[in-house]
């Protein structure tokens, strides 16, 4: 597939044969799928970020908003599809995996039953998020705060200035490109080489423009959005994004 | 006639003091307000419609004895607009005044203080003027019961305008809950001239419902309104009555004096009528002519952009300073005001405006009416020339300015139409889903109901009579658990059921949220349109507002006509869109010049007739006949019942273009059809266009040889049409919009206000899993509905699909047909980004930043 080097950044990527983007993470081999998911093959982990179980039910709890309450399960095919694909020997939860703190207590047993199927035959890890501080506690996995797997730091919320190595959700990255007569705006990857902010991987989690501020102080200079498509990654520099 | 002696003194006096006589239709609605009738009164505007609404209240109150206790609302008045309600609070004023009656009528709107509203709760107002999302609200009070116990009637004014839409079914409801609080009640409408008034008398009218059929359904009441109204004697007695019903009709139907004929011309500018285009430009020069030979003209476009183009256009021309003035939806409110202020001054020689002027406020001296582009519609035609000249015995005069050649022919089918009293006919209104579901919460947050109550009310409904139990019951489960599959929200029930069986809101908070959301207009996502420059703007004047996608297809520097100016964009930051002034530049032209009404069935059928029929031809100019001529010669002039199709080669590509005249939304539906369908073939077909006449598609393969009654078989509306809206934008709107009046999503949520552009972003996400974990859910069906009727037309192309079945007319050609010509200069005009050209921009913006990389 095609080959190429970011002007920019100076950073080199590749696109996969199974459209997933291929490059190196603060010297660690990366691949950036097209469903969201981080894959390392070397250690045969897989990242995912920001699932947000039971975003549905929360709202009709704290507010009687009867979104469908199918996220959870759809968020699960996903997961269970990219799980076939790939069968990773660690799975690594990169925090806010439930809305709520009460969000373990309302699964749906079905549901209940197939995450903690996902821990047969490999490792989860539970990173903490803002909306899930202290992880789950029914479930199989570790909870851990962050964690060190192949000289990369994985936490749910990216630290501010140089962080070298850090791979981290929170922000739920989405690109907006423009071009002639529409506009299309997707959730992505976001990385400077050295850093990598991955999309939230939730059905009902929306995405913040990564021309947000809130973006400012992870990336000295422009990066890399790696745009979630439904077959392939696409590259998509930094001169192509819109603000929202 | 009846005699003006049926006034009361004091009230022939005030007629004899203004030089008038009681018209005929004013007698009669007030002998109907003595019977106690319903009524529907449809004239012509400046007929003096308004005061033969008011005219029973205004002397039953004159009359009423005096009482110790404070009375409540005697007369509601509802209007579709806000200002309309406010202008007739001030024309009540002067008869009230003069006659020295002590009558209090006061407005009450979404734009009326809070200290106002208090005191209208605790001392209402003899006559209450308002709107019908004011209506919803009201039924939402805690006391409404109370509040509109003394209610003796209901005028609901520009009935023709709210009757077939989502607000119709709103306002209905509420009339249903009226009518339960205030057996006694009237109902009056008031109307402009509609094809069809028993359509509208079903709407207006309560329907009465038979005995209940089991026990368990019974009426707490007792009394009911069955007892009190005799059917109506006008209505149709052929009907027979349907299960559950014992007629359609409790209102009568009064008719006023038609006026004098209007006279129509079709402009034929300079003696030709162009090719194609949307705008008129040629006839310009001619226009800005009789603009001047008149003392004030509406100039009606379809859309903003027109409006733009053409007021830019007249100015240019304008040497004498004429005061021609703009004024359509997307400017700021100040600047509207400022215009109808001017206009009611007599300062305005013309505005040029879109249908913000179709109704409403009497606007002055208006002589003549101008329609730049094809009406689309002969009932929006008659509407809009009714603005011209107020008064009844004097001709309204209307010249209709034809943009293309196929325009012409819908302008002179418009002409004919209105002349001989032809309208667009409409489908009688069956009430929407998520309307009710709005309905019934607010029904809940005013007081406890029982089930099969509120179902008999509903039902009293006309646009709901033949509402199921089934429907009604699974509308309450949505309320309450938001209706899935799956039950996991039983506990958190928006409304519950009480030990007594009956259902309430279940806390302060959803009675909150509910009130904070009432409503069925549903408008897209607007930005504001500031003054400001720069990487940090400041936020500036606003200049009005535009929809979201008008933005999205600008790159900062691109130069733009909006409020008639010429504005450079300079950077879109959240709902915000900074422009500065760059008069000096030329504007980059709007990319969509269609219109947004869809062209009626009824002049569809008309324009087919006048091509298809010869004898037809020689009333037309003489291009337009010698372009017909042409394509008789150069490919078929097809029977009165048969479609053209015809395929032809152009440059490396094929064409296949057809004429069913349905209208562009649903042409648009076809074409994507045809397109899927022309892909399985292997034919290759690479994109298309529709305007509201034909279909262009076209491929990398020729299409000569299809079987074409096969590639347009009716099943084309099964399995393929909900392949496609599946995925379809256009049913994530529907969706959206179901999703917001049913209360599923809040517009604005206690403590927050939740933009327009956040609501577009999580309804996608919704309807993206709903439809894959519970296809059936309601909200889905109300969509789909929506969407079938509204922005797909998926009836009219159903009905079209079965009108050519073995009827179509196909010529293989070596070039162009002279009727295809239009349709083909349209290329590259507008197309719907889909999931594949959504793939292909990310792909473009990769092959951006590779020839970055490698520059």
């Amino acid at each position: 597939m095609n080959e190429s080097v970011c002007g920019v950044t100076s950073l080199a990527f590749q696109i996969g044969d199974c459209g997933g983007l291929r490059l190196e993470i603060a010297g660690t081999r990366a691949v950036l799928r097209h469903s969201g998911a981080l894959w390392l093959e070397a250690e045969r982990t897989m990242v995912v970020a920001d699932l947000h179980f039971e975003k549905g039910s929360s709202y009709a709890a704290r507010f009687g908003q009867m979104l469908p309450p199918y996220d959870t399960r759809e968020t699960l095919d996903r997961l269970e599809r990219e799980l076939a694909a790939l069968s990773p020997a660690t799975l690594v939860f990169l925090g806010d995996s439930f809305h709520d703190g009460a969000g373990e207590d309302r699964l749906p047993g079905e549901d209940r039953a197939r995450i903690a199927a996902l821990a047969v035959g490999r490792q989860l890890v539970w990173a903490v998020g803002n909306h899930d501080e202290d992880g789950p506690r029914t479930l199989p996995g570790d909870v851990v705060d962050e964690a060190a797997i192949a000289g990369l730091t994985f936490r749910h919320e990216p630290l501010p200035g140089a962080q070298p190595g850090e791979v981290a959700g929170h922000l739920h990255p989405a690109a907006k490109v423009t071009s002639g007569r529409a506009t299309i705006r997707r959730r992505c990857f976001v990385t400077d080489g050295a850093r990598l902010v991955l999309p939230a991987f939730g059905a009902f989690t929306g995405g913040l423009n990564i021309l947000d501020q809130a973006f400012a102080p992870l990336f000295g200079g422009p990066a890399l959005a790696a745009a979630l498509g439904p077959r392939r990654v696409h590259a998509v520099g930094w001169k192509s994004l819109r603000p929202d | 006639m009846a005699e003006a002696t049926a006034l009361p003194p004091r009230f022939q006096q005030w007629f004899a003091s203004r030089g008038w006589a009681p018209r005929s239709h004013q007698l009669a609605m007030l002998e109907k307000g003595r019977q106690g009738r319903d009524a529907l009164l449809i004239a012509p505007t400046g007929g003096g419609k308004t005061l033969a609404g008011f005219l029973p209240s205004l002397l039953e109150l004159a009359e009423r004895p005096p009482r110790n206790t404070p009375a409540g609302v005697h007369t509601l008045y509802i209007s579709p607009l806000k200002a309309l309600a406010v202008d007739i609070e001030r024309n009540l004023a002067t008869p009230i005044r003069e006659m020295g009656l002590s009558i209090v009528a006061e407005s009450r709107t979404g734009d009326t203080g809070e200290a106002r509203k208090q005191r209208q709760r605790l001392r209402p107002p003899d006559i209450l003027l308002t709107t019908p999302e004011q209506l919803a609200l009201f039924c939402a009070w805690e006391g409404a019961r109370t509040y509109f116990a003394d209610l003796s009637c209901v005028i609901i004014d520009e009935a023709h305008a709210l009757w077939p839409s989502k607000r119709g079914d709103l306002l209905s409801l509420g009339l249903a809950r009226l009518q339960l609080f205030a057996p006694r009640m009237r109902r009056v409408g008031l109307s402009a001239t509609v094809d069809d008034p028993d359509l509208v008398r079903r709407w207006l009218g309560r329907n009465l419902l038979d005995p209940p059929p089991s026990a368990e359904v019974s009426r707490s009441d007792g009394g009911g309104s069955g007892a009190l109204v005799e059917p109506s004697p006008s209505g149709p007695s052929g009907h027979l009555p349907q299960r559950g019903r014992i007629h359609d009709h409790t209102v009568d139907l009064v008719l006023g004096s038609g006026g004098a004929q209007p006279i129509v011309e079709v402009l034929v500018s300079d003696g030709r009528v162009p090719w194609a285009g949307h705008t008129a430009e040629h006839a310009m020069a001619e226009i800005y002519q009789i603009i001047k030979g008149a003392k004030t003209a509406l100039v009606f476009v379809n859309t903003r952009f027109q409006a733009e183009f053409a007021f830019q256009e007249l100015w240019k021309l304008n040497d004498d300073g004429l005061a021609i003035a703009l004024h359509h939806g997307s400017l700021a409110a100040e600047q509207r005001r400022k215009v109808e202020a001017a206009m009611a001054r007599g300062e305005i020689r013309a505005v040029v405006c879109t249908s913000t002027l179709d109704m409403g406020i009497d606007w002055g001296d208006v002589d003549l009416v101008i329609q730049l582009a094809a009406p689309k519609g002969a009932s929006r035609m008659v509407q809009r020339i009714g603005r011209a000249n107020h008064r009844l015995d004097e001709p309204s005069r209307a010249i209709l300015a034809p943009a293309n050649r196929f325009e012409y022919l819908e302008c002179r089918a418009a002409a004919d139409a209105i002349l001989g009293g032809h309208l667009d006919g409409e489908p009688a209104r069956i009430g929407t889903l998520d309307t009710l579901a709005q309905h019934v919460m607010g029904c809940a947050c005013s007081e406890p109901f029982a089930l099969t109550d509120l179902y008999d009310e509903v039902r009293t409904s006309g646009p709901y009579a033949d509402l199921s139990w089934e429907d009604f019951e699974t509308v309450v489960d949505f309320v309450s658990t938001g209706g899935y599959a799956l039950r996991t929200y039983d506990k958190f029930r928006r409304i519950v059921p009480g030990q007594d069986g009956l259902w309430r809101a279940r806390n302060a908070q959803a009675v909150l949220a509910h009130r904070m959301n009432v409503g069925a207009i549903v408008s897209p996502a607007m930005i504001n349109v500031r003054i400001g420059g720069g990487k940090r703007p400041i936020g500036g004047r606003k200049v009005g507002e535009a929809e979201e996608g008008f933005f999205e297809q600008m790159k900062p520097g691109d130069t733009f006509i909006f409020a008639g100016q010429v504005w450079r964009f300079n950077s879109l930051v959240g709902a915000d869109a900074f422009v500065t002034p760059a008069p000096d530049k030329d504007p980059m032209l709007p990319s969509w010049g269609g219109s947004k009404f869809p062209l009626s069935t009824y002049l569809a059928g008309r324009v087919r007739a006048m091509m298809h029929d010869e004898a037809e031809w020689p009333a037309l100019p003489p291009d337009v006949q010698e372009w017909l001529g042409y394509q008789k010669v150069r490919s078929i002039i097809p029977e009165r019942d048969e479609m053209l199709l015809e395929t032809f080669p152009h440059g490396k590509r094929f064409h296949l273009v057809c004429y069913p005249f349905e209208g562009r939304l649903a042409h648009t539906t076809l074409a994507m059809l045809l397109t899927r369908r022309l892909d399985r073939l292997g034919v290759g077909p690479l994109g298309f266009v529709a305007n509201d006449y034909a279909v262009n598609i076209w491929a990398l393969k020729p299409m000569d040889a299809l079987d074409l009654d096969d590639l347009f078989a009716q099943d084309m509306l099964g399995d393929d049409l909900e392949a496609w809206l599946a995925e379809s934008f256009l049913m994530k709107r529907a969706f959206k919009a179901c999703a917001l009046i049913s209360g599923l999503i809040e517009r604005r949520h206690p403590g927050q206000e939740k933009s327009g552009r956040q609501v577009t972003f999580s309804t996608d996400l919704i309807y993206d899993v709903l439809r894959r974990h519970q296809p059936d859910h309601l909200l889905l069906r109300c969509a789909r509905a929506d969407a079938a009727t509204g922005s797909l037309d998926v009836a009219r192309l159903g009905e079209m699909l079965a009108r050519v079945q073995r009827r179509i007319r196909h010529a293989a050609l070596d070039r162009v047909s002279p009727i295809a010509v239009p349709i083909m200069l349209e290329i590259g005009r507008e197309r719907a980004p889909g999931d594949a050209a959504g793939e292909m921009i990310l792909a473009e913006a990769e092959e951006d930043l590779i020839a970055e990389a490698m520059a």
